[in-house]
């Protein structure tokens, strides 16, 4: 029966990252890091392998130790669980590199105790994110939500530094709320219908006044953590104030985490409830949030804070996926990969995003804007990183943020809602803006060309080279559309594709 | 894949490997980098004209690639796309020499390459590309690739060009893909056919208006259409060399051969007509020539005065474009490539000078004719050229869009041309009369040490070969494979399937 378990793809990227935790946990900090990007590369390799197996053979299910639902508890791979498993995996893996190369601040003995703790708490919140996605069951949804809030907030406040004390409590208070919500819908569900599991529940699912208060919650609780206008405030200070590899990781996964679910239930478990006039609603906030997070976007003055503004519009963009997906298949089909797909090029480049400016502000001490100047002559590939990135926040050719932006924007004007396609071209101006706002302070050259401070200008080049890897991943996704997609439609919740 | 299907993806390839690689030389590479650069020049030149003699015998060349489903990126050369082919590959030539003579004074010559090569492989693209999709996307790539040319000097006053540019250019491109997407949405992806490829569907009116005027405002960005002109005087911030591409072929151009691409091979001469968008169109574009034309009247920056003098000259093609007729069609399109030729001429010059004498302003310009006389004498061409005075090619670009006028009765359009001419003498001729008649008013001051030529030879020569091509363009304008002939072809393709637009 163990054999049963371990030979197949599919619970490697859960069990890979738990396992890690023990030997993480006993070593001191140069293991722990290695041990880490040991088990970043053998999660990746388990991804692929799950990858080809859903490619070649459909969609996998799995009853974990042999017992099936509504006992057991129950693993379920498609197209979209796999998308969401390669997006963290790609990301994970590459901010576990410049985690390695980045100095953490604060702790008790000199910055060591800090930095070590990193380590388990990032194969904690891989290893919920993968539950999630992998989850065949609206509890099982629950657990994965909830490790990944406690693993998410015990990261903001790794460096024990004010600002980022009190924005992790915010995102705790904010975090658990959203929890709660959900767990509260859980429990509406099952007493009404008896079943945990999404298909089953699919199936059983009634339109009464329970399930309504259910799904409200839910919706709300999932809104709430991905940080949907007007529920973002919790959002740019902690993922601001945060140790920059943990910035990336929130801004580039933990939040698509939540949406994915929304996306898993709305679709999959109660698309009758999808009205218009709910649709609508979600992409009105959608956009709301992409021109109200562009707009706070382009007036900060510090550079993290500009970044995770930014990731609040960016979300925006996503919740446009329900009023364009929803009301008929034809375009449906091409929303709804849009919108996931811009899930994943935003991962890519917001992550990159998040680590070239950490190395920035780093270097010089501050991530003031108008303390950036000259900084390219030392950091090219940080700066290029950072670009390049921008590039892909832009929806500009040749990035996968393109391919989401065109995806979007043809079921817009395919649907009639001419209103939706004006939104998401706004926002690309907006972050033309915010993007050529930041590359104006960094590319100005100092009139005195005065040196940086050379004691920060030792920066490791795992830093610089991590940022570029993963931007130019965020580059290539607008080339490697095809099969992408191709990967992302298999089982997807629209028939006759 | 056959070999007719890999030229075009050779054709780009020849100037992006060379360009990527070039960021990872050193900056101390200088030989590696200007040998590999112009060789792959000559090898994308030799590709060219392989192309156009198979396109001049009947051959195709096509590309096509799925990059979504449902949307294919094409590559497909046909006459009109050799045109604007052959202009990017052979003026990437000359301004690169002249390059390599300019940019010693400036950092990052890797940085510089890498991004030049990147744009001109971008124009490459929208020259070949074979649907609107494919326009578009490399419409929005030489927005990127020219933006770090455009901040090359990384001063306050670049940094801030380079934002209102962006500005720009990005609305363009978000109006561009909203009209692209708006009809796909509506018939499907869109292929450039000869003669139109809307025709003989029967769509919306009054949706194909708005997506008429979604696509020449977008490119109208580009090709600074006024009102959409105000970032092309501010971009002339940049090194010379960089301001000569991006007035010759690089980013106006790109905007110019997307509007003819527009009008003739998305929606047709017969359907443009029908829906009656083409006087508007000419109305923009007579109000651009008139309007540039008076802001080049009064500036004393040279750049600038040519700047604002591109914006006029740039509307001929798009007044030719929207006239309904064989020879104001070939009038537009001839001048996309004689008007490259003699701008990049006066921009090469102008460089010279300020490179050489730290001259700027055209107050300072008087008596330089005997100072520099080969530069002046290239400028005096292309300023004849401008104007339109025969023998220079200018003229014939003329001749053409004012026949094309009279064919077609719009006599006011005559009118604008000859205003226009008279403008084009009032801020033109003061310059040469100056340069050459006047008393220098101060010894120039020497910015280069004393050397063989009045500047250096790398300078010079691009100068000297731009002028004397358009001598040759004008002179020889009858011959097989001058320009002219070659928009002749265009044109009798582009017409002929619809014999009935040309009729009353």
């Amino acid at each position: 029966m163990l054999m049963d378990n371990l030979g197949t793809w599919i619970v490697w990227p859960i069990l890979l990252p738990l396992i890690a935790i023990i030997p993480i946990f006993l070593l001191k900090r140069p293991g722990a890091a290695n041990v880490s990007l040991v088990t970043a590369a053998a999660i990746v390799l388990a991804v692929a392998g799950l990858a080809r197996q859903v490619l070649t053979n459909g969609e996998q299910s799995h009853a974990v130790g042999g017992w099936d639902a509504p006992l057991g508890i129950m693993l379920h791979a498609d197209g979209l669980s796999v998308f969401m498993l390669m997006m963290t995996a790609i990301v994970g893996a590459i901010t576990s590199i410049y985690a390695a190369g980045y100095r953490f601040q604060g702790g008790g003995d000199s910055g060591s105790s800090s930095g070590y703790f990193f380590w388990p708490l990032s194969m904690f919140l891989w290893a919920a994110l993968n539950v999630l996605f992998l989850a065949a069951d609206i509890f099982n949804l629950y657990i994965g939500l909830e490790l990944l809030s406690l693993a998410a907030v015990a990261l903001v406040t790794l460096e024990r530094k004010r600002d980022a004390t009190v924005a992790g409590m915010r995102y705790l208070l904010a975090s658990f709320l959203g929890s709660l919500a959900y767990l509260l819908g859980v429990a509406l569900l099952y007493t009404a219908f008896g079943t945990l599991d999404l298909e089953l529940l699919g199936a059983r699912i009634q339109p009464d006044l329970p399930t309504a208060v259910a799904i409200m919650l839910i919706t709300l609780g999932t809104a709430l953590k991905t940080a949907l206008f007007p529920l973002h405030f919790w959002l740019p200070p902690a993922h601001g104030s945060a140790p920059t590899p943990v910035s990336a990781l929130l801004s580039a996964l933990v939040v698509k985490a939540s949406f994915y679910l929304l996306l898993r239930l709305w679709f999959e478990v109660f698309p009758a409830a999808l009205t218009p006039a709910i649709a609508q609603m979600l992409g009105l906030l959608g956009a709301v949030g992409i021109l109200w997070g562009s707009f706070l976007a382009l007036r900060q003055h510090k550079l993290k804070a500009l970044v995770a503004f930014s990731t609040v519009a960016q979300v925006g963009y996503l919740f446009l996926l329900f009023p364009l997906a929803s009301t008929s298949a034809g375009w449906g089909v091409d929303a709804w990969s849009g919108g996931v797909y811009h899930a994943f090029a935003h991962a890519c480049a917001k992550a990159a995003m998040f680590m070239a400016a950490g190395t920035l502000a780093y270097a010089i001490g501050s991530d003031q804007l108008d303390r950036l100047a000259g900084t390219f002559q030392h950091y090219p590939f940080s700066v290029t990183a950072l670009t390049l990135a921008g590039v892909s926040l832009m929806g500009l050719p040749p990035s996968g943020g393109f391919i989401g932006k065109w995806l979007l924007l043809n079921s817009a004007l395919a649907s009639g809602q001419w209103w939706f396609a004006l939104v998401i071209l706004t926002g690309s101006l907006l972050a033309t803006g915010y993007v050529t706002m930041v590359l104006s302070h960094i590319l100005l050259r100092p009139p005195d060309a005065a040196p940086i401070d050379p004691r920060n200008t030792n920066v490791s080049f795992t830093l610089e080279f991590a940022a570029l890897l993963l931007a130019l991943i965020a580059l290539g996704l607008g080339l490697a559309a095809t099969p992408m997609l191709a990967l992302l439609r298999i089982g997807m919740p629209f028939t006759g594709y | 894949m056959e070999l007719s299907a890999l030229i075009p993806l050779l054709v780009l390839a020849s100037s992006i490997l060379p360009s990527l690689l070039i960021f990872f030389l050193g900056e101390d590479r200088a030989r590696l980098r200007i040998w590999l650069y112009l060789g792959a020049e000559i090898v994308k030149l030799l590709l060219v004209v392989f192309m156009l003699e198979g396109i001049y015998l009947g051959q195709s060349y096509e590309t096509r690639i799925p990059l979504l489903p449902g949307v294919d990126f094409l590559l497909r050369a046909n006459a009109l796309a050799m045109l604007f082919l052959m202009l990017s590959a052979g003026l990437w030539l000359v301004t690169t020499i002249y390059a390599i003579g300019y940019m010693e004074e400036l950092p990052y010559h890797g940085r510089f390459y890498g991004f030049f090569g990147l744009s001109v492989t971008s124009t490459a693209g929208l020259a070949l590309a074979g649907n609107l999709f494919t326009f578009y996307f490399f419409y929005e790539t030489l927005t990127l690739a020219t933006y770090p040319l455009v901040v090359h000097r990384q001063t306050r006053e670049a940094l801030a060009a380079g934002r209102t540019y962006m500005r720009y250019a990005v609305a363009g491109g978000a109006l561009l893909l909203l009209g692209v997407v708006w009809l796909q949405s509506l018939v499907g992806p869109v292929e450039f056919t000869e003669g139109g490829s809307l025709v003989g569907r029967n769509l919306n009116t009054s949706a194909l208006v708005a997506i008429f005027a979604l696509m020449i405002a977008g490119l109208g960005v580009k090709t600074a259409l006024f009102p959409l002109h105000g970032w092309l005087p501010m971009a002339m911030i940049a090194p010379a060399p960089v301001s000569a591409l991006v007035h010759a072929v690089a980013v106006v151009k790109a905007g110019a051969f997307g509007i003819v691409r527009v009008v003739y091979e998305v929606f047709g001469l017969g359907l443009c007509r029908q829906l009656g968008v083409l006087f508007p169109l000419s109305l923009v574009a007579s109000t651009t020539i008139i309007y540039g034309s008076l802001r080049a009247l009064t500036q004393d920056d040279l750049k600038r005065r040519l700047a604002y003098s591109t914006v006029s000259q740039l509307s001929y093609i798009v007044l030719g474009v929207a006239i309904v007729g064989t020879a104001s069609t070939i009038g537009g399109i001839v001048h996309l490539m004689h008007q490259g030729i003699m701008k990049i001429t006066l921009f090469f010059c102008a460089g010279i000078l300020a490179h050489t004498l730290g001259i700027t302003r055209i107050s300072e310009m008087d008596g330089v004719g005997r100072r520099m006389p080969a530069t002046m004498v290239a400028f005096s061409i292309a300023v004849f050229g401008m104007i339109g005075l025969p023998p220079f090619a200018g003229f014939i670009s003329k001749w053409y869009l004012g026949l094309g006028a009279v064919e077609a009765g719009q006599i006011w359009s005559v009118a604008v041309l000859i205003t226009s001419t008279l403008l084009n003498m009032a801020y033109f001729l003061p310059i040469v009369y100056a340069a050459w008649f006047k008393a220098p008013a101060a010894p120039f001051t020497e910015k280069l040490p004393p050397g063989r030529f009045e500047t250096g030879p790398l300078l010079l020569a691009p100068a000297l070969t731009t002028a004397l091509l358009t001598l040759l363009f004008g002179l020889f304008a009858a011959s097989d494979f001058s320009p002219l002939q070659w928009s002749a072809l265009i044109a009798e393709r582009e017409l002929t399937t619809q014999p009935e637009v040309l009729g009353p």
